[in-house]
């Protein structure tokens, strides 16, 4: 046993306060009797009753504070010494909602956090996510219109403290099961996925689900991570993350076409990789016969969802999802009441990879169309606000969103453009995506829907049959749910899938007049 | 590879959410902690005074 | 120089500056005349709040104050006459800051006007701040007005001098803790702080011998003047913050003053420079009859008190004058919470109960303040824009950003930021 008395100066404390002080220190292990006073002449004698004396104590005045500890031993003693202002300096019981405002200030509070999602105008989204960087968080950059040069540099620090850092211009994420940014609520399972838009990871890890597996990670990288400039640092991040990560079995790439040395990297890394690898770079002109890189390349996202699938869980679901006789009568349908001069298609995209990856399929099927985001070989829109012959439009894409709220969250611009392919008498059929999930409109079907109908009947008016054909990307546990949503377009006539690949390749049938 | 990394993947993100509000309410909804920042454009926007306070803070 | 070398020098001269703070020790000393004490307070010279400033563009309100102390120290028969003297240049101006005191609202301090000297005992050194009342300064002249500063002079001062030295000296660091747990912010709320303060001075005065109508006198004073202790906060603040001026590298604030025309800032490591943009209008309450429409800009030195951690810094814990602040203790809580965004570090010596006992948000850093746009909150009264008129309203006012953007380019200058 062992006691010590300690006199600090000057240093007044409410006595209310004192007393929960000693209270908390000698609650501490080892703490025999702790009291923490003012040195008033009453309190001397208080300590002089628990046998605390000393001439420290009687020359202490009523401003200074006395601190009386008795422990079991030395260490004990001296230890909670040490640390007294631990005690005398503890904040508790805050009301009132905090506000941080620095990413700095808020890590000092909480030094749990692992992650920064970070949104802000892109002038200053390099600055906070160094800053977020700095502070030790793998960073969700959502944030557009980042100079390359600087997603260069903010992925080489990220790379250097071996942190991730996704974006920019990143839209989706799910971690662990959470999503981030607009990402859908999809089951957990063996099925890794890393790809550069958020659209196509949407896409994708909803036909996992909806093919019965599901999801452990799905990491977004930004548009131009397999550019050679940044030469797929994120990617190749997220590709060890995935191999050293337990639930994950097998890992999908979805990206464009990499740039060839960013290519030369990644073929590396997926030699090396311990897990199975399906890679779909959208875009690219031909079907490889062999495969070059190590991994199984598909065409599309369907397809790589649907062999990431067979190869976690052994079970290869089927793609097509309507009968053959369905899809024959809805030809039909199609080119009944049809008049000669309806020759064309007109896609109304939310989704950027929505649109691309339709190019791709109806390219495949000999039909090159206009488009404001072209894939290599279509003709780019000289107009991006007038459609004319065959034309794709990305309505995700700077010169519609600048100062305007996406498609994905606002309807008013697609709806706009409905109506006005609806006045072409060419027009013969009309493709839209419908994007499901956290952050997307609540309702993006029912939105749509007065559009789509007064388009039909316009098209009637004339004597003319307007086909409406349409992918609802979700499942039935996001908010929306897809079931409701698929449910309002097919009640309007449309024609509706559940992936976009099999919907652009069902225009192409009704282009190509296959069956 | 980082802890926070391995924390990340393992146990979900714990995010700090700066910029768009709804990022961190779809978070909140699933039960992923998070935190909103109070976050304005710093030195109100003004590139030399932000320049400055890179160098200094 | 390398950015993280500077950044780092820059924390721990931060580090530094507020541990000089923290380590302050003020004791009322003494109370004597002015022109005895103030180093370089010369004959025909009068002190005043604020950055420095002059007739030409002096506020109505320091003008009028200017005269009051014209007539007091009798260089005038008159007000006409003391206007034109003053119109003539033959009374020079002098900021208070640069004479290690301070003063409310026109802050005006003139030879013959005693003033409370506090000293830092940890450091040795002093600070001056003359009485603390609601006429003269904020610019009424009338001669009812200077009656209050003649028996400031002839009575209430040398009665508690008497009682102070018969005491040794009164610490103020207790009282002042004392009274932030008792609902002071020790700027616009010093009531507390002031009933301790006259409990601590009675039995001393009457130990000392001093005679009983003048103790009557001094005893009325000191127990009816809920503002007296503001001349101590603010003596104890300058005292507490000058020995941290002109640590090199440091971007904390030493001083903030406003003379009713501009509001000016004094930054550690930037040494004596003011830092100035026009005074703001202050958002308050009025007495009957007056409006925002007569009210004159932000005035006075008093805001070394939220320099040193006190005032709007504490807003959280004042809950007697939420009436200024929205009328919520959650609005008042989150004055206190902005503040801590803005500051180094916490008091170690004064706490916030409502905060479950932590610091007072201690040592402004520029850098924060241009950083995040929050920059500080300070309770104020309210001067008439004219002269000639006593104290009209108080309420709350936010320094103006332009002082610390203009501090925080010339600290980029000064220590070679590129």
């Amino acid at each position: 046993m062992i006691t010590r008395c300690l006199i600090r100066k000057k240093e007044y404390y409410d006595s209310v306060f004192l007393m929960r002080v000693a209270k908390q220190i000698a609650g501490q292990r080892g703490i025999l009797q702790a009291a923490t006073l003012m040195g008033t002449e009453k309190n001397k004698v208080l300590l002089a009753d628990i046998g605390f004396e000393s001439v420290e104590i009687s020359s202490a005045t009523p401003n200074d504070l006395i601190i009386a500890i008795r422990a079991e031993n030395e260490t004990i003693l001296s230890n909670t010494i040490e640390n007294i202002d631990q005690w005398l300096n503890q904040g508790v019981g805050e009301t009132g909602a905090l506000s941080y405002r620095t990413i700095e200030e808020a890590v000092t509070h909480l030094p749990r956090f692992n992650l920064a999602v970070i949104s802000v105008p892109g002038q200053y989204a390099d600055r906070e996510a160094r800053k977020a960087l700095e502070q030790g968080l793998n960073v969700f950059l959502f944030s557009d219109n980042v100079p390359v040069e600087s997603e260069l540099s903010l992925k080489e620090f990220a790379r250097e403290k071996g942190l991730i850092l996704m974006g920019p211009d990143c839209g989706t994420a799910i971690i662990n099961g959470i999503g981030i940014g607009f990402a859908n609520r999809v089951r957990r399972g063996p099925i890794g996925v890393i790809g550069s838009s958020g659209t196509g990871l949407q896409e994708f890890t909803t036909l996992v689900h909806r093919f019965g597996s599901g999801i452990s990670h799905a990491i977004g990288t930004g548009g131009r991570d397999l550019s050679d400039q940044v030469g797929g640092i994120t990617f190749l991040s997220a590709m060890d993350a995935l191999e050293s990560d337990r639930e994950t079995k097998v890992i999908a790439l979805l990206s464009k076409p990499p740039g060839s040395s960013a290519l030369e990297k990644l073929i590396q890394k997926i030699q090396l990789c311990r897990k199975p690898v399906i890679a779909c770079f959208l875009g690219l002109k031909y079907q490889p016969t062999h495969e070059p890189i190590g991994c199984k390349l598909v065409r599309t996202i369907d397809e790589a969802a649907s062999l990431s699938v067979q190869l976690a869980t052994g079970n290869l679901p089927s793609l097509s999802e309507k009968s053959q006789q369905k899809l024959e009568e809805r030809i039909r349908q199609h080119r009944s009441g049809k008049k000669s001069e309806q020759k064309y298609i007109r896609g109304i995209f939310a989704g950027g990879t929505f649109c691309y990856q339709a190019q791709q399929i109806l390219q495949d099927a000999g039909i090159f169309v206009h488009s404001n985001a072209p894939l290599q070989n279509n003709p780019k829109l000289k107009d991006p606000m007038h459609s004319t012959e065959h034309t794709l439009v990305d309505m995700g894409s700077d010169e519609f969103t600048v100062g305007r709220p996406h498609p994905m969250i606002d309807s008013g611009l697609r709806y706009e453009r409905i109506l006005t392919e609806a006045k072409d008498p060419q027009v013969s059929i009309l493709l839209l995506d419908f994007i499901l999930g956290f952050n997307a409109s609540l309702d993006p079907a029912g939105e749509l829907l007065p559009a789509i109908d007064e388009a039909i009947s316009e098209a009637k008016k004339r004597g003319e049959s307007l086909t409406v054909v349409a992918s609802v990307c979700g499942t039935e546990q996001d908010p929306q749910d897809f079931n409701l949503q698929f449910k309002k377009l097919e009640g309007a006539g449309v024609f509706v899938f559940s992936n976009s690949a099999q919907a652009a390749r069902f225009c192409g049938l009704l282009i190509t007049g296959g069956s | 590879m980082n802890d926070r990394l391995k924390d990340l993947l393992q146990k979900g993100p714990v995010a700090i959410n700066i910029g768009v509000l709804d990022f961190a309410e779809s978070l909140k909804n699933q039960d992923s902690e998070v935190i909103h920042l109070n976050w304005t454009p710093p030195a109100g926007g003004d590139p030399e005074l932000i320049a400055l306070l890179d160098q200094l803070l | 120089m390398a950015t993280e070398d500077l950044k780092q020098k820059i924390e721990t001269a931060n580090a530094e500056t507020v541990k000089q703070i923290n380590a302050g020790d003020p004791v009322l000393v003494d109370i004597a005349p002015a022109g005895e004490v103030i180093p370089g307070l010369q004959d025909r010279m009068i002190l005043h709040s604020g950055p420095p400033v002059d007739w030409q563009n002096m506020c109505g309100a320091q003008r009028g104050a200017m005269i009051g102390a014209v007539l007091f120290e009798n260089w005038a028969a008159n007000a006409d006459e003391a206007q034109k003297l003053l119109e003539a240049g033959k009374v020079r101006f002098e900021p208070n800051h640069h004479h290690q005191a301070v003063g409310p609202m026109a802050g005006t301090i003139s030879p013959s006007m005693p003033v409370w000297i506090v000293e830092n005992r940890a450091f040795k050194n002093r600070a001056f701040c003359r009485q603390v009342e609601g006429r003269q300064q904020f610019g009424d002249f009338s001669d009812s007005a200077l009656d209050g500063l003649r028996q400031w002079r002839n009575i209430w001062a040398p009665s508690l001098r008497k009682g102070l030295l018969q005491m040794g000296g009164l610490e103020l660091k207790p009282i002042i803790a004392k009274a932030l747990m008792m609902g002071d912010e020790l700027h616009n709320r010093p009531v507390a702080a002031s009933s301790l303060f006259a409990n601590a001075m009675v039995c001393s005065m009457i130990e000392a011998g001093v005679g009983r109508e003048d103790l009557l006198s001094t005893l009325y004073y000191i127990t009816k003047h809920e503002l007296l202790f503001l001349a101590l906060s603010m003596a104890a603040g300058k005292a507490s913050v000058d020995p941290a001026a002109g640590i090199e590298y440091s971007t904390v604030v030493t001083a903030m003053a406003r003379n009713g025309t501009e509001f000016g800032i004094r930054v550690s490591g930037l040494g004596e420079e003011w830092f100035t943009a026009q005074s703001p209008r202050v958002n308050g309450l009025y007495f009957p009859g007056y409006t925002e429409k007569d009210a004159g800009a932000d005035m006075g030195d008093s805001a070394i008190t939220e320099t040193a951690g006190w005032g709007g810094m504490v807003l959280a814990g004042a809950t007697g004058i939420l009436g200024f602040v929205g009328g919520t203790p959650e609005e008042a809580m989150t004055y206190s919470k902005e503040m801590r965004q803005i500051t180094v570090a916490m008091s170690t010596n004064y706490r916030m109960p409502v905060f479950g006992f932590q610091g007072a948000p201690l040592g402004i850093d520029i850098r924060k303040v241009v950083q995040t746009g929050i920059t500080p909150i300070i309770d104020t009264a309210i001067a008439h824009k004219n002269p000639g008129y006593s104290i009209i309203g108080a309420g709350l006012v936010r320094a103006p950003m332009d002082c610390f953007k203009k501090a925080l380019i010339r600290f980029g200058q000064k220590y070679g930021a590129k």
